[in-house]
């Protein structure tokens, strides 16, 4: 006999959560090492009208006969028709996708997952604070960001790659410029042209100053750039409820049903990615939990 | 003689033969019979034609790393506790198909009509084992997304629950409030006494499969000894539990000394996960045939004790087994509050019984509490 929890109106089997779509490979942008954009549109008209997506989800793609992987959407959600994958080439399932081509067909599922507060934090100025290829969930908020620009007070970037060929995104830099978005970059090697700054990216901090009363911080980037990026936003009197981190765990369902993206009493995939740091406080930097 | 259909809720008497007839009225009616039964030098749960499968007459004789079979004095239809198998494994297979993908002329197609479910009665089922499956239900049931394979199998399940009145030495279901007498959400429950099953009724369907039974209503001293039974099974646990402010307890030990003396004993060999009721992780598996043309997505059960587990790019979040211990336990005791509202542990105890290496959850809670 089973208990009241199944009721009537309940969704049933179809369709199902874990049932991918195909989607064409429209074009594909070498950014960096490695490092590529794929702007992908589903087969199906019906989907592509349909599709919506929050900056900081993520889709589940996948290559039939490898495997699924979860990679955040980093293309513009008001133009959700179609979508921007930036892929860096890691595992068996990215290698999968480093091998497709233009007009190639991958599957696709979602989104997945919490979202950037962009209307919560309308009028604030932001610190968007990213490493590596964390900039990629990050630069959805920047195109909503000036689509609404007058929405929002200062807006700063920090990002710091490996060295200067790892930037992404690099030739949108002097729009984003131009617009009011206030770049700070950092590498941790040099070249030769190299005339900004070297080190980690929460040293950028020390060139800002933040009015702590209207300023939330989002991170992306490398566990221990996060770890370090709250300490120095803090150390700013900037709350724990206004500094927001998009987590990284193993994401295999995307539902909350396979149990592999626990992060103590969440599920990444369902609950984050993109956390307030109040809410996982207790948690961050535990070593290994 | 009273009418043929016992009402729900009521208590009726049957000689320990019917039960026969409550299984032909089960089986007439379409079901798969999955209980108890004598196999791999255990008891396990296998499809079951009638009585003489049951293990009659054994008793499981168990402890930290130990499980015996031991013959009985008395041939008692369910005079043991619980083995290696847990109802999972049927309402969320080990191994399942999810969907079948086809990749022709440069795109590919999914299929993902299941084939229709079993209809299964499940003969046997503890008070520890029918919260199991209510835990499950949360886990794949309860939340935005649902899960269409145990649904499908779970709707049309039955439940044939049996009352404990012998707890095992690795049981502490009344720590948990599980147990020893199975709760709400069965369609039967029995209670065995020496001569007679008091069978109580807990749904239509199960007052229907008793019309054959030559059932009588119970009389007031075999209800009255049955509670007695009950009673005296609770105060008999093999282990208890303290479950007070567990989540708290768990959270605010995250670095204590006690994962690394767990670690030294731990062989991260995921059996505990494998036993346990209401364990849900899983993977899926793509499997494809030699062309890749065709490929399966079939869904198996994971561990958090497996290292690939935690693998995010460019290695695992939880390389080391006193991580891994301390996920397991924080997520069985507190963090599956968090996520679904109950303690995600029934005290079946075979975590205990079925670990190589002998350790006791009980023994481990009660270390990090500073009871030891």
């Amino acid at each position: 006999m089973l208990n009241t929890i199944l009721t009537p109106s309940s969704p049933a089997s179809a369709p199902g959560p874990m049932l991918s779509h195909p989607a064409r490979i429209l074009d594909i942008k070498e950014e960096a090492y490695a490092i590529a954009t794929y702007r992908i549109q589903f087969e199906d008209p019906a989907l592509r009208e349909a599709y919506r997506f929050k900056a900081g989800q993520f889709n589940m793609l996948y290559v039939p006969g490898i495997g699924e992987v979860p990679i955040s959407m980093s293309s513009d959600p008001a133009e959700p028709g179609v979508i921007g994958h930036t892929i860096r080439y890691a595992g068996n399932v990215t290698r999968a996708i480093s091998r497709l081509q233009v007009g190639d067909v991958m599957g696709v599922r979602g989104p997945y997952g919490s979202a950037w507060p962009l209307s919560r934090i309308e009028g604030e100025d932001l610190c968007i604070v990213t490493g590596g290829i964390g900039l990629a969930p990050l630069r959805p908020v920047i195109y909503h960001v000036l689509r609404h620009r007058q929405r929002y007070g200062r807006v700063y970037l920090l990002y710091g790659a490996r060295t200067p060929d790892d930037m992404l995104y690099e030739d949108e830099f002097e729009q984003w410029k131009q617009q009011g978005i206030k770049l700070f970059l950092t590498v941790d090697r040099a070249d030769a042209a190299w005339k900004g700054n070297v080190g980690v990216v929460p040293m950028l901090f020390y060139q800002l100053r933040l009015n702590p009363k209207k300023t939330t911080v989002l991170t992306c980037g490398p566990e221990i750039m996060i770890h370090f990026v709250i300490h120095e936003a803090i150390a700013r009197r900037i709350p724990k409820e206004r500094i927001y981190v998009s987590m990284e765990r193993n994401m295999k369902c995307g539902v909350g049903l396979c149990g592999h993206c626990q992060f103590g009493p969440t599920f990444v995939c369902k609950e984050g990615p993109v956390f307030s740091y109040a809410a996982i406080e207790p948690f961050f930097g535990v070593e290994e939990f | 003689m009273p009418d043929l259909t016992p009402t729900i809720g009521a208590f009726a008497s049957v000689e320990k033969a019917a039960l026969q007839s409550i299984l032909d009225a089960l089986k007439g009616a379409g079901y798969t019979l999955i209980g108890p039964t004598l196999g791999e030098g255990a008891i396990i749960y296998d499809e079951i034609q009638g009585i003489d499968d049951l293990p009659r007459g054994w008793r499981d004789h168990q402890e930290p790393a130990a499980y015996r079979l031991q013959r009985r004095e008395d041939d008692a239809y369910f005079g043991f506790v619980v083995g290696p198998h847990s109802w999972k494994k049927y309402l969320f297979p080990p191994r399942q198909s999810l969907m079948k993908v086809q990749r022709k002329d440069g795109t590919f197609q999914v299929t993902d009509e299941p084939d229709p479910p079993p209809r299964y009665a499940f003969i046997g089922v503890r008070g520890c084992e029918l919260q199991a499956i209510h835990i499950q239900d949360k886990v794949f049931l309860g939340g935005p997304y649902q899960d269409a394979h145990y649904k499908a199998r779970r709707q049309q399940s039955f439940v044939l629950a049996v009352n404990c009145t012998e707890p095992g030495g690795t049981c502490f279901c009344a720590s948990m409030g599980s147990g020893p007498r199975a709760g709400a959400g069965f369609d039967l429950a029995l209670t065995e006494l020496d001569d007679i099953f008091i069978v109580e009724v807990g749904s239509e369907v199960g007052a229907m499969m008793m019309r054959e039974s030559g059932w009588r209503p119970a009389g007031a001293f075999e209800l009255q000894q049955a509670r007695e039974a009950l009673a005296a099974a609770e105060k008999n646990m093999g282990r208890h539990l303290d479950t007070s402010d567990l989540p708290n307890l768990l959270y605010q030990n995250l670095e204590n000394a006690r994962w690394d003396d767990v670690a030294r004993r731990c062989l991260s060999c995921a059996n505990c996960t494998m036993v346990c009721p209401t364990c849900f992780c899983n993977d899926v598996l793509e499997v494809s045939d030699l062309s890749g043309k065709n490929v399966e997505r079939v869904r198996v059960w994971d561990s958090c004790f497996s290292i690939e587990f935690s693998h995010v790019h460019g290695g695992n979040i939880r390389p080391h087994t006193r991580a891994r211990y301390r996920q397991w336990l924080t997520h069985k005791f507190a963090s599956w509050i968090d996520q679904f509202g109950v303690i995600g542990c029934v005290g079946c105890g075979r975590c205990i019984t079925w670990c190589p290496a002998g350790i006791d959850v009980t023994a481990e809670v009660a270390a990090i509490r500073g009871e030891v």
